[in-house]
């Protein structure tokens, strides 16, 4: 697709940005588990962390398409640090930036969008994944605060949190009509998370559960107001899915080019391998597979900076992408062979970290029951 | 205080390719960025711009339209303005030629106090502009500047060498010439981008600088080329860093990637 000037500025300044700073770092985070926290206050300090927060609360004002930008040249060299992004970008950000009061806004928006606060998003619970109607964390209203108690799981940044979105329970009768988002305070009494996940990728982010035991949420850190909690999670979900299908996108990419790479280095039968025919067909099908992705993902971020619903776009966008990341990666290191299968390549790394691509942020097959809903009604 | 940085846009040498036969520049295909030493200039330049309250950033080219994204980029850094000295009659100018239509452009400018420039550029590599433009302004010039300090209007200076650097003290104005131990140049801001394109560039013409027409371009260049010839490249060395250990796992895995063991 043909960019505007000023996109085609921003991609090689994201370009520059994650050439430098994401070369040697995406292995060793791999490896350790800790994201280094220069990495996230350079993120912070050039607005990658922040790109569709208005520039008023501190972030950098650009739209969807810049957001979706951002998103696959860091995920091109770093899907961690991707989910880290997209985790502060969407999945916190816009709760607050679309429901909440000008005083959350200040408080927790601003610090978020400057890199002086870390938050999270606690919707998943233990029995509520793709049935996110089954919560059951819940906060009752006491005096002028209420009280939270509950325990959210697989929650990105859980452990260096310093507050937390919940969605939680205030009207159990009513069901998903009964929920309610909060913002939570990670020094608070009766807050906790979990021990860290021990996950197959995306090794690089912090991951945990978040425990609540009578924490006083203080009334006016409810967003909105009650009974819409749902709604908010929602709506955020959606808008944050041009983030993630841009994650995959930019993962898929990355397949494709060590494909490629190691195609042309890799010599069996007296030839390299991008000499056989079989595997010219491939690498066609992959890039031809990793530019539709992207084709849906624009269009999804181009109708949402038009101010369209992108519940349908959005979707296929997630699905899709996140599908073909994880066959592009599978190819890609078929391409490899037996190297493809050590840690020296960065394909093994790939290959893990775009597994969680099809999971998280709505399986594939919740974004499929989106689009034939869509379809059907 | 009014700092004016002089920068230059150059195909990125680590994308060209050489043709073997014609021992010519394969140009077609390579992107053009921001001279890396120029970046440098800039930086320091953005650095007393976040020192002090009244310091203006200008950032100055020669070069055709296209130039234009580069000063985008030099903007979206952090640089106040941007002014593109272009015009046909410009083309094909050597450094003598070059320093004296980009003199022009600074003297009209006027009431400067530093001048910033790249050691050199990765396309000519002759590191004259610079200094030649000094000597039209009648400014004093320290090149190859490593290290910089301001107090008031006195400039101190490390200048390398290859063997050690000297210090040097100067008064504004002074034109400076930046190596790459200077700072490390900071990225382009996601907000600026999009603040650097609302901008105005504007393009200065032979008729906006007091310059004549036999100052400028290819005829005013002493420089004749006689014959090009492109050397046989050298392989392109790795330095590995760490203790011996380390240092031996890494020389194991690449050997392994590059399947010699």
């Amino acid at each position: 697709m043909l960019f505007k000037k000023e996109h085609e500025l921003l991609q090689k300044a994201i370009r520059d940005f994650v050439n430098i700073e994401l070369d040697t770092l995406p292995a060793e985070m791999d490896k350790t588990g800790e994201m280094p926290r220069d990495l996230l206050d350079k993120l912070a300090k050039y607005k990658y962390s922040s790109t569709i927060v208005p520039k008023e609360y501190g972030g950098a004002g650009a739209d969807y398409l810049s957001y979706a930008i951002v998103m696959e040249e860091i995920c091109k060299k770093c899907c961690s640090t991707g989910t880290y992004v997209t985790a502060g970008s969407s999945l916190v950000a816009l709760p607050i930036l679309n429901f909440g009061s000008d005083e959350q806004k200040q408080r927790y928006l601003k610090p978020l969008a400057l890199g002086e606060m870390i938050g999270c998003f606690g919707l998943t619970e233990p029995g509520a994944g793709s049935d996110a109607s089954a919560q059951q964390t819940e906060a009752v209203l006491d005096g002028d605060h209420y009280i939270l108690n509950g325990r959210k799981c697989f929650i990105t940044n859980a452990p260096i949190c310093d507050f937390a979105i919940v969605i939680a329970m205030t009207d159990k009768p009513k069901g998903l009509k009964g929920t309610s988002a909060f913002i939570v305070e990670s020094k608070w009494d009766g807050f906790s998370h979990g021990a860290h996940e021990d996950k197959m990728g995306i090794r690089g982010t912090q991951t945990s559960d978040l425990v609540f035991e009578n924490v006083r949420v203080p009334k006016e850190n409810l967003i909105g107001k009650e009974g819409i909690g749902f709604k908010i999670a929602m709506n955020t979900l959606e808008a944050g899915r041009i983030g993630v299908a841009a994650q995959a996108v930019g993962v898929a990419q990355s397949a494709l080019d060590e494909a490629v790479k190691y195609s042309k280095e890799r010599v069996q039968f007296g030839k390299t391998l991008s000499k056989f025919q079989n595997t010219q067909f491939t690498l066609a099908d992959m890039e031809t597979k990793v530019s539709a992705a992207r084709l849906l993902v624009y269009d999804a971020a181009i109708k949402k900076d038009a101010g369209k619903k992108i519940d349908h776009e959005g979707s296929m966008a997630k699905y899709y992408a996140a599908e073909i990341a994880n066959e592009v990666a599978y190819k890609a290191l078929q391409i490899h062979g037996g190297y493809g299968y050590i840690k020296d390549y960065p394909i093994e790394r790939i290959y893990r970290d775009a597994r969680i691509l099809s999971i998280y942020e709505g399986t594939s097959q919740v974004q499929q029951m989106v689009i034939s809903g869509g379809l059907l009604k | 205080m009014k700092i004016l940085v002089c920068v230059k846009q150059v195909p990125d040498t680590t994308e060209v390719k050489i043709d073997k036969e014609k021992g010519t520049l394969i140009r077609e295909g390579v992107p053009s960025i921001l001279n890396p030493d120029d970046a440098n200039a800039l930086e320091e330049a953005l650095v007393l711009k976040e020192q002090y309250d009244d310091v203006t950033v200008t950032v100055v080219t020669m070069g055709p339209p296209q130039a234009d994204v580069m000063l985008r980029q030099c903007l979206a850094m952090g640089a106040d303005d941007a002014i593109l000295l272009s015009d046909r009659a410009f083309g094909g100018a050597d450094t003598w030629a070059t320093s004296n239509t980009i003199a022009a452009g600074l003297r009209k400018i006027g009431n400067y106090d530093i001048i910033f420039a790249g050691r050199q550029a990765i396309d000519g590599d002759t590191a004259q502009v610079g200094p030649q433009i000094a000597e039209k302004l009648g400014i004093p010039q320290v090149t190859y500047v490593q290290n910089f300090e301001l107090n008031g209007n006195e400039v101190t200076v490390q200048r390398q060498l290859e063997d050690g650097y000297e210090i040097i003290q100067v008064n504004t104005p002074v034109l400076l010439t930046a190596v790459k131990e200077l700072n490390q140049p900071r990225y382009m801001g996601v907000d600026k981008i999009f603040a650097a394109y609302k901008k105005e560039i504007p393009t200065w013409t032979m008729a906006d600088l007091d310059i004549d027409a036999d100052q400028v371009g290819l005829k005013a260049s002493p420089t004749k080329v006689f014959k090009s010839f492109t050397p046989a490249p050298k392989g392109k060395g790795v330095m590995l860093e760490g203790t011996t250990k380390e240092i031996v796992t890494k020389v194991i895995v690449q050997l392994k990637q590059k399947h010699i063991i």
